[in-house]
């Protein structure tokens, strides 16, 4: 709700005119003025020294062949891009991405699945919720410990198998360049299935109760219900949890750098990024292939929201 | 044969169940036993944990010989330190920014309003992930690279969620409250400390909640900006623990554990409020 610009807010509300307010009108009015700008000073100067100067400086060193050391850097062009765009081993990697992205497809079927299954009487639903919201909560770098023990030779995982007779699985889970990146985006949806699920969840509670009290007395049955009244009813959540998934697919770092380093195929685009400024020390390249990502980003996000309208309205 | 239809339907009543809680018996399973493993083999001995498999348990469940390693030999004790000092710092910051930009924009009209939300809303869709190689040269330029601050600070500038929960919960302040004050004479900046932050609380509760776990769990900040030892956080201590404990893994397990306990005890403990902050937070 806008409230136009007036000054005279005094009369505007409902209380009756203030008498001895009126004659300090002037001085108030020129600090309301002004205070909205000291209030604003500090967050906008963190928002613009750390968001807008990088986004912009970026988009400088993206045409240069600066290598992030030396005092000068020569213009050009866009032989950055070009390279980008020719090299197949550095535009290649996204495809890595394609892992991830399946995985958030599994992840997100499977919040679905626990949040409706959950949304109806279950004992001891608490704990159930608990255990699988609450890895999303672990330490990323726990996780990839966790993990590296889980999938390494005779860890976790062979064992598991060894005790069900089926040996014959067992892989070189994470040395394997086939598989590493199935073991990877298993651990995503490990780590990240817990926030779909509460969020579908809270989605799908805010729906009212008689809603399918009367669609049980028309013989609805659960996928009736879940096809009809809840699947609508949470869409905003899950068209934001699609946009969120594929954006976060496109820029996997923690656990592929934390469990391999990027070894075995398993390198995705930042890391390679951050390689190649702070090993190589390609600050030019780096940062036009920091902006590739970036464009990217928005495009998806920006076709998200045109085939799935938020209606939710933010901040303004 | 409303009888036999009456059974048919409790049969299918209760296979749906059955499969509910074997999928759910299932979901825990795969949730739980990773964890669990690597807690056992934290309470192992060296060559216990060499001659045993991942499943059989400990011969002393309380040896905590190995925690002991890595609170010392693994500087832990330092991280938690070094996580605790910036968080303090971070979290403060963050409420204090936050509230005070929310109140400008949600209490205030001014000739810049708009273009300012924009501002706000347009840096949420950039990923701090993507600008990292030009953030470094800031943070560098500015003097901060390897010091606490560089962490504070990036968490500070790089908060818009926050913002957006002050100003949701704002909203639902009705303005009475602040034009009650103002009419006792108090100035904007007594409103906001008097008045508004503490009806803030909370609001502020869901943002130290969620911003809280966001700064004790990353890891990509400190890793970059922060690479002396000195100023290792839990999480690069942690990955450090990779090198020099390699062959370790009953040492690593407990630094993992130590890593996670807090977290586990914050959940239990606030279970109620950090389901509604993430659910809140999600919007952003």
């Amino acid at each position: 709700m806008a409230v136009r610009t007036n000054p005279v807010r005094a009369g505007q509300h409902g209380s009756p005119a203030i008498g001895p307010g009126r004659p300090r009108r002037r001085p108030r009015n020129l600090s309301r003025t002004v205070t909205p700008y000291l209030f604003l000073v500090v967050p906008l100067a963190f928002l613009v020294v750390f968001t807008y100067i990088p986004v912009v400086n970026m988009f400088w060193y993206s045409v240069t062949d600066w290598d992030g050391l030396s005092p000068t850097k020569e213009f050009v062009g866009f032989d950055n891009y070009v390279e980008i765009a020719t090299r197949p081993e550095l535009f290649g990697v996204l495809k890595v991405s394609l892992y991830y992205i399946g995985a958030s497809v599994v992840q997100i079927v499977l919040a679905l699945y626990f949040a409706t299954a959950l949304s109806f009487n279950t004992r001891f639903r608490n704990l159930f919720k608990g255990v699988i919201f609450f890895p999303y909560l672990i330490n990323g770098v726990a996780i990839g410990m966790i993990f590296l023990f889980f999938f390494q030779p005779g860890g976790t995982l062979d064992s598991a198998l060894h005790a069900v007779r089926l040996d014959g699985l067992s892989q070189q889970w994470l040395g394997d360049p086939g598989i590493v990146n199935y073991s990877l985006a298993g651990t995503s949806i490990w780590r990240y299935l817990g926030l779909n699920f509460v969020l579908f969840l809270g989605a799908i509670q805010s729906i009212p109760g008689h809603i399918y009290e009367a669609a049980e007395l028309d013989g609805a049955n659960r996928w009736d219900q879940f096809r009809h009244i809840i699947l609508p009813g949470i869409r905003p959540v899950v068209g934001l949890s699609f946009i969120l998934a594929i954006s976060g697919s496109l820029s996997v770092f923690e656990i592929p750098f934390i469990m391999t380093g990027g070894a075995n195929a398993s390198e995705t685009f930042v890391i390679q990024t951050v390689n190649m400024a702070f090993k190589y020390y390609k600050f030019g390249l780096a940062s036009a292939m920091a902006v590739v990502l970036l464009a990217i980003i928005l495009l998806v996000t920006w076709v998200q929201r045109k085939v799935v309208p938020d209606e939710k309205v933010d901040l303004s | 044969m409303t009888v036999l239809a009456d059974r048919r339907a409790a049969h299918r009543a209760w296979v749906a169940a059955a499969l509910k809680y074997l999928t759910l018996g299932g979901a825990s399973a795969v949730v739980l036993l990773p964890p669990l493993v690597l807690t056992m083999a934290s309470l192992k001995t060296h060559d216990e944990f060499a001659t045993s498999g991942p499943f059989e348990p400990p011969h002393d469940w309380l040896n905590l010989h190995n925690y002991a390693v890595a609170f010392t030999d693994g500087h832990m004790l330092r991280g938690f330190l070094n996580t605790s000092i910036i968080m303090a710092v971070s979290l403060a910051g963050t409420v204090l920014i936050g509230s005070m930009a929310a109140y400008a924009i949600d209490r205030f009209t001014f000739r810049i309003r708009s273009l300012v939300v924009a501002l706000f809303l347009l840096a949420t869709l950039v990923p701090s992930v993507t600008t990292q190689v030009a953030t470094f040269k800031v943070v560098d330029t500015l003097g901060l690279y390897d010091t606490r601050w560089s962490a504070i600070a990036l968490f500070l500038g790089t908060d818009i969620i926050s913002i957006y929960i002050f100003q949701q919960f704002l909203r639902g302040i009705p303005r009475e409250l602040d034009e009650a004050a103002a009419m006792e004479g108090a100035g904007p900046f007594t409103i906001y400390w008097k008045v508004i932050l503490p009806l803030l609380k909370p609001a502020i509760a869901t943002v130290v909640i969620i911003k809280g776990i966001a700064m004790y769990n990353e890891f990509y900040i400190p890793f970059l900006y922060m690479p002396s030892q000195e100023l290792g956080v839990i999480s690069t201590s942690l990955f450090r623990f990779k090198g020099p404990f390699g062959a370790q893994w009953e040492v690593i397990s407990a630094g993992v554990i130590l890593v996670i306990v807090p977290t586990l005890i914050v959940f239990l403990l606030l279970q109620r409020f950090i389901y509604n902050g993430f659910t809140a937070g999600a919007g952003k």
